[in-house]
C-alpha cells in the first residue's frame, strides 16, 4: 500500500514536472517564434516606409535641380537651393543605408522629366513661384517625417526627427524669404 | 504632348475649384451647405459642409501634400476621386501589396481609421503618416469627397 502511492505519487510528480517542463519549453518556442515574425514583420514594415521616405528625398533632390536650372532663381539663391539639395542626399544616404541594413531594396529615382511633370514645373513663372512650391515641399516633408515617426521601429525614430528638423530648417528660410510672418502659435508642424 | 495637355487641363480644373471654394465660402462662411443632393453618403454625388471643404484643402496641403497630389503619382498615389473609390486602384500607382490586397472601399469610416493608424489597418503598407487630430482628418476627408463629388460633376 504504502510502496504503491509512493509509486502513484512520484509518479504523478514526475508526470506534473513533464508536463511542466513541456509546457515551458512550447512556451518558449512559441514566444520564440512570434518574437522572430514579429521582428521579420517590422523590418519588412520599416523598409515599406523607410523607401516612401527615400522617394521623398529623390523628388526634394529633382526639385532643387529643377530649380536650380530653371533660370529663375538670383545666383545667391541657387546657391541656397544647392546647399538644401545637399542635405537631402545626404538624407538619402542614410535612409538607403538603412534599407539595405534591414534587407531590403532601396526605392529608385524616376526620370529628372518626371519629377519636372508631376510638380508641375512647367507653371513656374518666377523666383516667387520656385521658392513658394519649395516651401510647400519642405513643409510638407517635415510634417510627414513626424506623422510616420510612431509607425516606424524605434530604431528609426531619431534618424526621423533629425529628417524633420533639416526640413523645418529649410521651411524657415524659405518662409522668410517669401516675407511670410512668423507664426504666433507653438506646435508649428506634426 | 497630350500628357502636357492633360496636365494643363487637370490644373486648370484644380485653380477653378479651388476659385470656387474660396468665392463661396465668403459669401456663406459658417452655413452648412448641401453641394448635391445624394442618397445617403455612399453614392455619389456627395453632400459636403462647405466650411470643411476650405479647411481641409488647406490642411491637405500641409498635411499630405509632401507625399500627395490631386492629379499626380508622387510619393503616394494621386488622390482626385479616391473617395468612393475601392483601395489600391490607380492603375499606374505602384502600390505595396499590402494596399494592392486591401479590400476596402474609401469612405468616411475607412478612410478615418486609415488615417488614425495606416500600418494597423493595412499591415506593410508604404504609407506610415499618422494624423492624430480627429478634427483635421475630418476636414480632409471632407475635401477628399468634395473632390470626388466635383469630378463626378464635372465628368458630364
Ligand atoms: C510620407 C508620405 C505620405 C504622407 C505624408 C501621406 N501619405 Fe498617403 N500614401 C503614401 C503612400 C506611399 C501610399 C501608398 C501606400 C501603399 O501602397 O501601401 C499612400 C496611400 C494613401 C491612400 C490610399 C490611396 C489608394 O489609391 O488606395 C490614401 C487614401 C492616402 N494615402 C491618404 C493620405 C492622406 C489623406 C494624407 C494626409 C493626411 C496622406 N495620405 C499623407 C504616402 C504618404
Amino acid at each position: 500500500m504504502s510502496n504503491n502511492s509512493m509509486i502513484l505519487s512520484s509518479r504523478r510528480a514526475f508526470l506534473g514536472a513533464t508536463g511542466k517542463t513541456l509546457s515551458a519549453t512550447a512556451l518558449a518556442m512559441v514566444v520564440g517564434s512570434n518574437i522572430k515574425t514579429a521582428a521579420a514583420a517590422d523590418a519588412s514594415q520599416d523598409i515599406e516606409i523607410l523607401n516612401a521616405a527615400i522617394a521623398l528625398e529623390h523628388e526634394g533632390i529633382a526639385a532643387y535641380q529643377i530649380a536650380a536650372t530653371s533660370g529663375l532663381l538670383d545666383p545667391a539663391v541657387v546657391d541656397i537651393g544647392v546647399t538644401f539639395q545637399g542635405h537631402h542626399k545626404g538624407h538619402r544616404d542614410v535612409l538607403v543605408k538603412a534599407v539595405e541594413t534591414l534587407g531590403g531594396k532601396p526605392a529608385e529615382e524616376k526620370s529628372l522629366g518626371a519629377y519636372a511633370a508631376d510638380l508641375k514645373a512647367s507653371s513656374l513663372k518666377n523666383q516667387v513661384d520656385v521658392l513658394r512650391l519649395a516651401l510647400d515641399l519642405e513643409r510638407g516633408a517635415a510634417n510627414a517625417y513626424l506623422g510616420l515617426i510612431p509607425s516606424l521601429g524605434p530604431d528609426y525614430h531619431q534618424v526621423a526627427a533629425q529628417m524633420a528638423g533639416d526640413e523645418a530648417f529649410h521651411a524657415a528660410i524659405l518662409a522668410n524669404a517669401l516675407g511670410q510672418p512668423i507664426p504666433k502659435a507653438a506646435l508649428m508642424f506634426g | 504632348m497630350k500628357k502636357l495637355s492633360n496636365v494643363i487641363l487637370c490644373f486648370s480644373v484644380v485653380l477653378i475649384s479651388s476659385s470656387v471654394v474660396a468665392k463661396d465660402s465668403v459669401n456663406s462662411s459658417g452655413r452648412e451647405i448641401t453641394q448635391v443632393t445624394s442618397q445617403g453618403d455612399s453614392v455619389p454625388p456627395y453632400a459636403v459642409s462647405e466650411q470643411l471643404v476650405v479647411k481641409g484643402e488647406e490642411l491637405y496641403k500641409r498635411r499630405c501634400g509632401g507625399c500627395h497630389s490631386l492629379d499626380n503619382n508622387r510619393i503616394g498615389p494621386r488622390h482626385r476621386d479616391v473617395y468612393g473609390r475601392k483601395a489600391g486602384t490607380v492603375a499606374d500607382y505602384k502600390y505595396s501589396k499590402a494596399l494592392r490586397n486591401l479590400d476596402v472601399i474609401w469612405t468616411d469610416q475607412t478612410l478615418d481609421e486609415w488615417l488614425v493608424n495606416p500600418t494597423a489597418f493595412a499591415k506593410g503598407t508604404s504609407m506610415g503618416f499618422r494624423l492624430k487630430k480627429a478634427d483635421e482628418r475630418h476636414a480632409i476627408i471632407e475635401y477628399l469627397k468634395f473632390l470626388s463629388s466635383a469630378s463626378s460633376a464635372n465628368a458630364q
